[in-house]
Formats: structure tokens, sequence, C-alpha cells
């Protein structure tokens, strides 16, 4: 890898991505577990366990859309007009999980709260099935023209890799989700939720195998690079203790420590995917000289210049916040009079 | 229908409805400013009351703010491709700025503002109102560089040619502080500190009629209406400002604003009027001869440049941003005229009393919401054909690979949902505002009980 602005930025983004991923992962995760709840108190305990943070979460995508359209407008630009029905989905969704968890509690009818349960649930794991199965495509790669135009279609985009991506990163919410929904209840749907965390666990290693073994058979241009830079097998290593020490600290009640250990198996997986796609942003197949690279994608590098700068002044305070407001919300949910 | 067509109406529809909540809540949010900052400079129990009802209505607004923002953000590259590789490098810098500098803060301090009451001292939770509203006012600032970029591009140049030409940052102060941002930007803080105003003064009025909370009401509304008579005189400045400036810098929208025609000829004011594009004259217009040219040059003889100096083909619809420019006038000047009453009245101390003055403050909520929406409007319909001005079409700025049958599927199900959306909002505020201020919030409550 060269230390050269674009790639930089290709971490940067990665880094932003990363970070939504963890963090709304897991109230996602909490989201597509909301339906396995049985009483209105458990349902309300899973939402205001994400309530003060979860829209911080999302400023983590709406930040990562942003500085891939300030850094690598063409990608942004094909992406998102290629996947247009997706993302109007995902959009969809979206709108819908934060309406359900902002308008859920309002109104004591059980049909109103069943009604919103289940947006808030299904509109979860939309959520990120849809960008599981995007990253899929983006991997796999999609037909693009000389012009980086998206010729392929709706359902193209619906194919076998593309979705057990999809399911994949499903599944890796749910156990990360379910992780965070120990550290934050207690007695009774603690004890509960820790058996989910076993169920996630094992659903996410059969996926994460699938993926693992597809990618290694089919998609042999995710390999080229770490295939020339044999030290970044360290990377897929690393990644495959975090994901096995996580039931080992759940068994051991080291809650905070299983669910950082979630957190860093996250990280691996997203470092790894972007070191199979670097330098690669969209690969274009079958014509992969029509791929988006950090090279032809790229806004001028003045700009990536400025916007390093921003970059270096904006986020540490952003991730003052998102470490302050974690902290005063730390511990177990109470239900209090402003809660959801 | 076409997809130029179909496209603009998604738009249109999209940021008309995000932009019903962002006003609201920066306005909302000085306001708050104000009333949790008396709270504990007084140690008044109804300011905290204040406070915490008025918390509770920002949230709710707040989040439909943020849902719906998210598809504004997506829009660009979903529907607008074309525009979006063209001024990514410059357009795409203000987007991100925006979510590292203000969404952050805002969202990361939103949190203590609803739920932190009992986490965190009354000072750390006023702090967190001050970061609040500073993120509302600072994304503004990002979003309003955006959009001025588009409406007077500076700092740049085009490079490449054909497909492949983009506009590069050059110079990026240049581009932040372009000949509009400043007058865009006072201009849109004043309207929307009136719309949280403005909101205020209408439910705590309503409260007044119905004689419950009334002295909560009697203190909202005095913090409100002092807001509401300083930003509604300023948007005499800000919108003279702003008007004078499109003189120079876009003069094709400020001939549509008039519907001034001749190429360059003094020009009058038209205080209402019916443009008839064909015969490119002004039906049924009284007008203030020479009040525009005076307006622009200080000098009512001076010439001002006029619709015909631009070929047809390069000149925004006439008559949409004639008549949508001037009731946004007419209605900045009714806001004005009940905010001095208001003022008047509490002089005169028959302001709580005077109950046709009270059911004009309860209907005066949606002043500054069409108000802003029809100042938008004009400045984005006048800046027509033109996505960037004079550099990129709009027409030329869609999605190649997006088709009009994918664009009808989305523009109807954004309908739906907007609806439905729309009706829960007013549906839960409502709620609210019949639920009034609670009782409990009078007593003092030490933190971290």
């Amino acid at each position: 890898m060269n230390i050269d602005l674009n790639s930089i930025w290709f971490s940067l983004v990665g880094v932003l991505f990363a970070g939504y991923a963890i963090l709304d992962g897991f109230d996602l995760g909490v989201g597509a577990l909301h339906l396995f709840t049985r009483t209105d108190e458990e349902r309300r305990i899973l939402i205001n366990s994400i309530g003060p943070v979860w829209d911080g979460n999302e400023v983590w995508l709406v930040t990562g859309g942003g500085a891939l359209f300030a850094a690598f407008p063409m990608v942004y630009a094909t992406a998102f007009s290629g996947f247009y029905l997706a993302m109007m989905f995902l959009l969809f969704a979206l709108i819908f999980r934060a309406v359900a968890i902002e308008f859920r509690s309002k109104q004591p009818h059980k049909w109103w709260r069943q009604m919103w349960d289940i947006s808030f649930s299904i509109s979860s794991m939309v959520s990120g099935l849809l960008i599981g199965v995007a990253l899929g495509n983006i991997a796999r790669g999609i037909p693009l023209d000389a012009q980086f135009e998206y010729g392929g279609g709706f359902f193209n985009l619906l194919n076998p890799y593309a979705v057990i991506v999809g399911l994949t990163t499903v599944a890796l919410f749910m156990m990360h989700g379910a992780i965070y929904l120990v550290l934050k209840t207690e007695g009774a749907l603690h004890e509960r939720i820790r058996g989910w965390v076993n169920n996630a666990i094992i659903l996410f290693v059969i996926f994460y195998i699938a993926t693992t073994m597809a990618t290694l058979l089919y998609i042999p241009h995710m390999m080229e690079y770490i295939k020339s830079h044999p030290i970044l097998f360290v990377v897929a290593f690393l990644n495959m203790l975090a994901i096995a020490n996580i039931p080992r600290e759940i068994h051991l009640r080291y809650d905070r420590r299983a669910f950082l250990s979630s957190c860093a198996s996250i990280l691996a997986l997203l470092t790894l995917f972007g070191i199979g796609m670097y330098p690669y942003m969209i690969y274009s197949l079958p014509n992969p000289e029509h791929s988006l690279t950090i090279y032809n994608a790229a806004s001028s590098q003045k700009t990536l210049q400025i916007m390093l700068i921003i970059a270096a002044m904006g986020m540490p305070l952003a991730l003052t916040y998102t470490i302050a407001i974690y902290r005063i919300f730390r511990g177990k949910v109470k239900l209090e009079p402003t809660s959801y | 229908m076409d997809l130029l067509l179909l496209s603009r109406l998604q738009f249109a529809l999209t940021i008309a409805f995000h932009y019903i909540f962002p006003p609201l809540s920066i306005g909302l949010g000085i306001i708050l400013v104000i009333m949790e900052g008396t709270y504990l400079k007084t140690g008044n129990p109804l300011y905290q009351q204040m406070t915490r009802f008025w918390v509770k209505i920002f949230g709710l607004i707040f989040a439909i703010g943020v849902a719906s923002g998210i598809v504004m953000e997506f829009q660009f590259g979903t529907n607008w491709s074309t525009y979006s590789r063209y001024v990514g490098d410059v357009f795409g810098s203000a987007l991100a700025a925006e979510g590292i500098f203000a969404f952050f803060l805002e969202s990361g301090f939103l949190a203590i503002l609803l739920f932190g009451w009992n986490r965190v001292s009354p000072k750390w939770h006023f702090f967190s109102t001050i970061m609040v509203a500073l993120g509302a006012h600072f994304s503004a600032i990002w979003i309003i560089v955006a959009n001025s970029w588009q409406q007077t591009p500076a700092g740049y140049h085009i490079v490449g040619e054909g497909l492949s030409a983009r506009a590069e940052i050059v110079d990026f102060w240049q581009l932040v502080f372009n000949p509009s941002t400043i007058d865009r930007l006072t201009h849109t803080y004043m309207g929307a500190w009136q719309a949280g105003a403005f909101f205020v003064l209408s439910v705590s009025a309503f409260y007044l009629l119905k004689k419950k909370y009334q002295d909560f009401a009697k203190a909202s509304i005095k913090i409100a209406l002092i807001i509401a008579v300083f930003a509604s005189l300023m948007q005499l400045v800000t919108g003279h400002s702003s008007a004078s400036t499109l003189a120079d810098t876009q003069p094709a929208k400020l001939a549509a604003f008039e519907a001034h025609y001749p190429e360059s000829a003094p020009a009058p004011l038209y205080l209402f009027g019916w443009v008839d594009e064909d015969n490119e004259t002004v039906i049924l217009g009284p007008k203030i001869p020479g009040f525009l040219s005076y307006l622009v040059h200080g000098d009512a003889s001076k010439p001002v440049t006029g619709l015909r100096a631009f070929s047809p083909d390069k000149r925004p619809p006439v008559n949409v941003v004639f008549q949508s420019y001037h009731a946004m006038v007419a209605i900045g000047m009714g806001l004005i005229a009940i905010a001095l009453i208001g003022l008047f009245f509490w002089w005169r101390k028959i302001l709580f009393e005077t109950r046709w003055y009270l059911w004009a403050l309860v209907l005066s909520v949606l002043g500054p919401q069409l108000g802003n929406q029809l100042g938008w409007l004009s400045a984005e319909v006048g800046r027509q054909p033109y996505i960037v001005y004079n550099l990129l079409l709009t027409a030329d700025g869609l999605s190649k690979t997006v088709t009009a049958g994918e664009v009808i599927t989305s523009l109807i199900l954004f309908g739906i949902i907007y609806i439905f959306l729309f009706a829960l909002f007013i549906y839960l505020l409502n709620e609210k505002i019949q639920h009034g201020p609670s009782e409990e919030d009078l007593i003092i409550k030490g933190h971290r009980a």
C-alpha cells in the first residue's frame, strides 16, 4: 500500500463505515431480536437500551456517505444510482425504524405497539440485509460500462453470493446486538438473552464460514492483494481469534470483554474486506478495466487535502462526544418517565 | 411523464417535507437555550417546566428531521448522479463537513437533552442544550454553503471536457464564502427563528385561550415574542441584502421575481399580479414605478437587467417564481405586523386578554412554514434551467441508469410514507400539546436522584 492521499481516504471512509457497522450494528441487531421478547416491558427495555444512542450511531452512516461523496464522488454516484431501488428500500427501512422507535411507546394500545414492534424489527433486519447485499455486490463485481455506469438492474443484485453476505451481516448484527443486550439488561431477561448469544454465535459462524468459502472459491480478485502481502494474513487470524473469544468471555461472564471482542471482529471483518478490495472501490465484472479504483474515482488532491484537515479537526471531537455519551448512559437500562 | 420531471418532483417533495423540521429545531433550539438559561439563573421552577415540555416537542421534531434528512443525502447520488460526479469535489466536501462538525455534535448532545436529566448536573444539561442548538446552526452553515455554491459558484475551476468534465476546488474559503453564502445563511437562520418562535407562540396562545397552564403560556410567549419581533424585522434586512446581491450574481432570477422583462430599464415593484408569460407582461399588477431599481441600486432611474437579456430557454419559469416570491414577501410582512402588534399589546398590558389576537397567534405558526417553503421554491426554481448556475443544466444532472419507472415507484412510495408520517407527527404533536406541561416538572429535582 502506498501512503498517498487516496489510500488514506480509502482507509478513512473505511473507518467511518466500520464505526457505523460497530455502533449501528448492535442497534440494528437489537431490532432484529426485538420480536423474540415477550412482554411490553421487555420490549421497552430493548428499545431503551439503544434509545439515547441510535441516532448518533446513524450519523456514522450519514458522515460515511458524505465522506464518500466528497472523496470518491464517482463511487458515490455509481453505487447510489446503480443500486437505485435497493437504496430506496434501505431509506424506507431506515425511516420506518426511526419512526417506530420514536412512536412505539407513545400510545398504550396493544395494536399500536404491536404494529411498531413489527416495523422496528423488520426494518432493522432489512437494513442489515441490504447493506450486506450491497457490500457483497461491490466485492463480487457488478457490470460497469466505460462511463462507469451500472447496467445490471435490480434483480441481478440478488445473486447468491451477495445474498449470503447479506445474511451474514444480519447474523453478525444479531450476535453483536445480543451481546450488547447482555450488557444492558438484568434479571430473568438477562439470563434469557445470554442463551440467545450462544445461538446467535452459532448462526453467525455458519454464515461466516459460508461467506469465507464462497469468497475463496468464486471471488479470486478479493484474494490478490492479501496473497501478495502475506503479512496481512495476521488480520484474518486476529479476526478468527476475536470471534472464537466471544463464547469464551460469555461463558466466563466477562460481558464487556465479549462485547469488545465482537467489536474487534467487526473491525477485522471490514479490514479484510478493505484489504480484499484495495485498490478497487467497485469491481467491474465482466470488464475489470472499467472498475472504479481509489485513483480514477477520487476527488482532486487538493480536495482530499482539505478534507483531511477537516477530518483531523472534526473526528477527534466526534469521537470525544461518542465516548462521553456512552459513558453517561452506561449501565443497565432503567425505565424512566423520559424513556421511550 | 419524463424522468427529469419525475426526479425534480421527487426532490421537491422530499426536500419540502424535510424542511418542515430543521427550521423548527434551529428556532426551538435557541428558545430552549434561553428558557433553560433563565431557569439556571433564577431557579424559578416555571422555567424548568417550560424547558422540559419544549424539549419533548423538540425530540419529536428532531426524530422526523433525521429520518427525512438521510433521504436527502442519498438522493444526490441516487437520482442526480451526473450532477454528483460533476460537483462531488466541491459539494461533497460541504456535506461531509456537515456530518463531521454538526451531526455528531447535535445527535450526541441530544441524547443528554432528552434522556440525561437524572444523569448529569443541571449545568451539564444546559451545556448540552447549547451544544444541540449550536449543532443545528452549524448544520445549516454547511448545507447553505453547498446550496449557495450551486447558485453562485466560486473558488473552483472546471477540469476535463465533455462527459468527464467536473468542478474542482481551487480556493476553499472562496467556495465557503461564495457571493451568496452569508445572505442566504442569515436569511435562512431568521426564517428558522421565526419558525421556532411562532410555533411556541401558537401553542402558548392556544393554552391561554383554553385557560390552561397560564403561567407557563405567558412566560413562553414573552420569550418567543421577543425572538419573533427580532427575527421578523431582521428578515427585512437579510431579504433586502439577498435580493440586492441577486442583481449582480443571478440577474435572471431577480428579473423573474419581479417579472421584469425589458432588457435593461428602470424596474418597478409589483405588489401582486399575474404574469402572462406568452405576452411577457404582468396582468392586474399594481406597481410602484422604479422601486426595484431603488431597492437594488438606491436610485429609481437606474436600469435593472430584465428577462429579455436571456434567451427564452435560459429563463426560469416566471409566473411560478413571481407568485412564490410575492407570497413569501406578503407573509413576511404579515408576520412583522403580528409580531409588532404583540409587542404593542404587551406594552399596553392587554397581550394575554385580547382573544382575537391570541387566535391570530394560534394560526401564525403556518406563516413561517409557508414563508420558508415559498422562499426556497423561489430560490431553487429561480435558478432553473440550471442545477449549477451557468455551469450545468438540471436536465444534464440526472442519473443515466435510473428509469422513469423506478422513479415513479419511489415517488409514489415517498408520497404515501410522507403523508402517513405527517399525519402521525400531527397526531402525536397534538397529543403532547393536549397533555400539556407536567405539574411534576414544577418541583425542583436534585440531579442524580
